[in-house]
């Protein structure tokens, strides 16, 4: 099967899954959207533009909130923090997790038993908890955030990246790389790192959903994104007040149910390429 | 597996944690130093650079970091956790008071996020690919991506603030006679937004690993000897499906651990998530530095139990 063809299948595949499909559409949305934020915002985020507590409608679609800023306006730059915050921090911690899979799974012996033994005490620490810990410590900001989740998020890729090295260094192809004398570097990224790629970016995907999910929930506790740059997760964060909970549900409704849709839409694109690169299931 | 290649493997399971938690105790008390020093958290800015250096000697802060280390570590031995910055009582003390709240909210919202998920996941694989099926993953996926505060705070508006049915927040009613109903009324929605965190990804784990039993020989075997489906399910599917749920429980715990912390903090309830999050605001460090070891020390724990159950029940594995 050439290159082309595989790929092909790969998609005709995903394209079964009727909710990844719906989730691909409504993503592409959103991705668009916050890109192109400071022009569809019908007003700047940060600055008050009505009354305080105004409910939707009234030129303001989803009301303004309890200083009149413009809720819409936060929601669409919120969205785009989120999703920056998914990709940078996945990308980070992708990135630490396949290198040291890869070293790991490949030298095996003594770096083996030092990076394993290492990942399993980062996996001890509740997960939350040490994102919390780090916040306290470097201080909470949005370049903060993206690092801290970034160096946290990378041990279950590292694992799952070493398993995979493991059981390819016994395959014929890298075997014969290996007898033809071809450099050890050059085998782990020419020969290895290609074929580990399709179950490392399923598992991005989940990684990307929790770093949204985890952004949300710093935010939410006040460690995350700080006020006036609006998140998803500070916006909820104001509905912690009684007051707002109840009066104003305009502010925390719209945020939750972004978070909601967009980590369910990253889950289920996620589910779909699984079952796509899954070989047991039918060529279409 | 024998029993002396059993016992071999415990052995060896808790030699290698070993290295672990000393390394657990290593980057503890290194973010704890990346943290400030301790000297600045202790007294006031109004010293003498003089009087400072004093009283780091006397505590043997002048120390190199590993000497400084190797003496924290003999007093946590000790069971000296340090002191907080805020309280000024000692951490150990604190964490004990706080435990028996979050570990009664964890443990109930354990049990019924396995009530819930272990029945819809063997159902939910035994019709795969009908609408019930489709009904019962997409449930899995909504419960793995709602972010539990926003759980929480949905849960709250309807129950607390419209209809008025349940508290919002504490373990008991202010000048109420408590009780153990009281309690339980206080429980509800901290435990449901608890368990929901944990129940959409058992659902698939124990769907999964269902599915693939659903596609051993064996049970093909025990169903064309005609002995009813419902005894191959309960009797052959079943309890081989159960091994991997062994592994779940391991899982959970940071899970849940975590999502504490944020539970507590929206309900008021008085555990250790709560403690801990307003340690994290305030800076506290030797009391986040606390809860963060024991926290990691109970993970790895279970991770070794987990491990050890399941080379008990799984006679099929081996260890080298």
């Amino acid at each position: 099967m050439t290159e082309n063809s595989y790929l092909r299948t790969i998609w005709k595949r995903f394209k079964r899954h009727r909710l990844a499909m719906v989730s691909l559409v409504f993503l592409s949305f959103v991705i668009i959207i916050a890109l192109l934020a400071p022009l569809i915002a019908p007003y700047h985020p940060d600055r008050i533009s009505g009354d305080f507590g105004a409910p939707p409608g009234n030129g303001h679609l989803l009301g303004t909130d309890d200083v009149g800023r413009d809720v819409l306006s936060r929601l669409i730059y919120a969205t785009r923090i989120s999703l920056l915050v998914g990709v940078l921090s996945t990308a980070i911690s992708t990135a630490i997790g396949v290198v040291l899979g890869l070293v790991s799974g490949f030298f095996g012996k003594f770096i083996d038993a030092v990076i394993m033994r290492f990942t399993d005490m980062v996996m001890s620490f509740p997960y939350l908890l040490l994102v919390l810990v780090a916040a306290a410590i470097f201080g909470p900001s949005l370049l903060n955030i993206i690092i801290i989740l970034g160096f946290v998020n990378w041990p279950g890729v590292a694992r799952l990246v070493r398993g995979n090295v493991l059981s390819l260094r016994e395959r014929a192809f890298v075997q014969g790389a290996l007898v033809a004398g071809l450099p050890k570097p050059y085998i782990l990224f020419s020969e290895i790192l290609p074929n580990t790629m399709a179950p490392v970016l399923i598992h991005s995907s989940s990684v990307m959903a929790f770093s949204i999910l985890d952004e949300a929930a710093l935010s939410f506790l006040g460690m995350g994104v700080q006020t006036p740059t609006a998140s998803l997760g500070n916006m909820l964060g104001a509905a912690t007040s009684q007051a707002v909970l109840t009066d104003l549900p305009w502010l925390w409704i719209p945020p939750g149910v972004v978070i909601v849709l967009l980590v369910m839409s990253v889950n289920f694109i996620g589910d779909a390429i699984r079952d796509a690169f899954d070989p047991t299931n039918p060529l279409v | 597996m024998n029993r002396g290649g059993l016992l071999r493997y415990i052995l060896k399971r808790l030699l290698i944690a070993v290295p672990v938690l000393i390394g657990i105790t290593l980057i503890d008390y290194l973010l704890m130093n990346l943290a400030g020093n301790p000297i600045d958290m202790l007294i006031g800015p109004r010293v003498t650079e003089a009087a400072k250096a004093a009283k780091m000697a006397e505590l043997g802060l002048d120390q190199p970091f590993l000497v400084r280390y190797w003496l924290w570590l003999t007093e946590l031995m000790r069971g000296n956790m340090g002191y907080s910055l805020m309280t000024y009582q000692p951490v150990a003390k604190m964490i004990a008071q706080n435990l028996s709240p979050t570990l009664l909210l964890m443990g109930t919202s354990m049990l019924l996020s396995f009530l819930i998920s272990i029945p819809l996941g063997i159902y939910s694989a035994l019709k795969q690919y009908t609408l019930r099926d489709y009904a019962i993953v997409g449930t899995a996926f909504l419960f793995i991506s709602i972010p539990g505060f926003f759980l929480a705070l949905v849960l709250v508006y309807l129950f607390s603030t419209k209809l008025g049915w349940l508290p919002s927040s504490g373990m008991k009613t202010l000048g109420g006679a408590g009780g153990m109903l009281d309690t339980l009324r206080h429980m509800i929605m901290p435990v449901l937004v608890l368990a929901a965190s944990v129940t959409g990804s058992n659902i698939r784990y124990i769907r999964s690993s269902m599915l693939e039993i659903l596609q051993q020989p064996y049970l093909r075997t025990a169903e064309s000897k005609g002995i009813g489906r419902f005894k191959v399910i309960g009797k052959h599917a079943f309890r081989n499906a159960m091994i991997p749920i062994v592994t779940l429980i391991g899982l959970q715990l940071p899970m849940l651990l975590g999502g504490a912390v944020v539970v507590e903090q929206i309900f008021s309830w008085p555990g250790l998530g709560l403690m801990t999050m307003s340690a994290i605001l305030n800076r506290d460090f030797p009391v986040i530095m606390g809860v963060s070891l024991l926290a990691a020390i109970a993970v790895l724990m279970a991770n070794i139990i987990t491990d050890i159950l399941y080379a008990v029940v799984d006679p099929t594995i081996r260890y080298d």
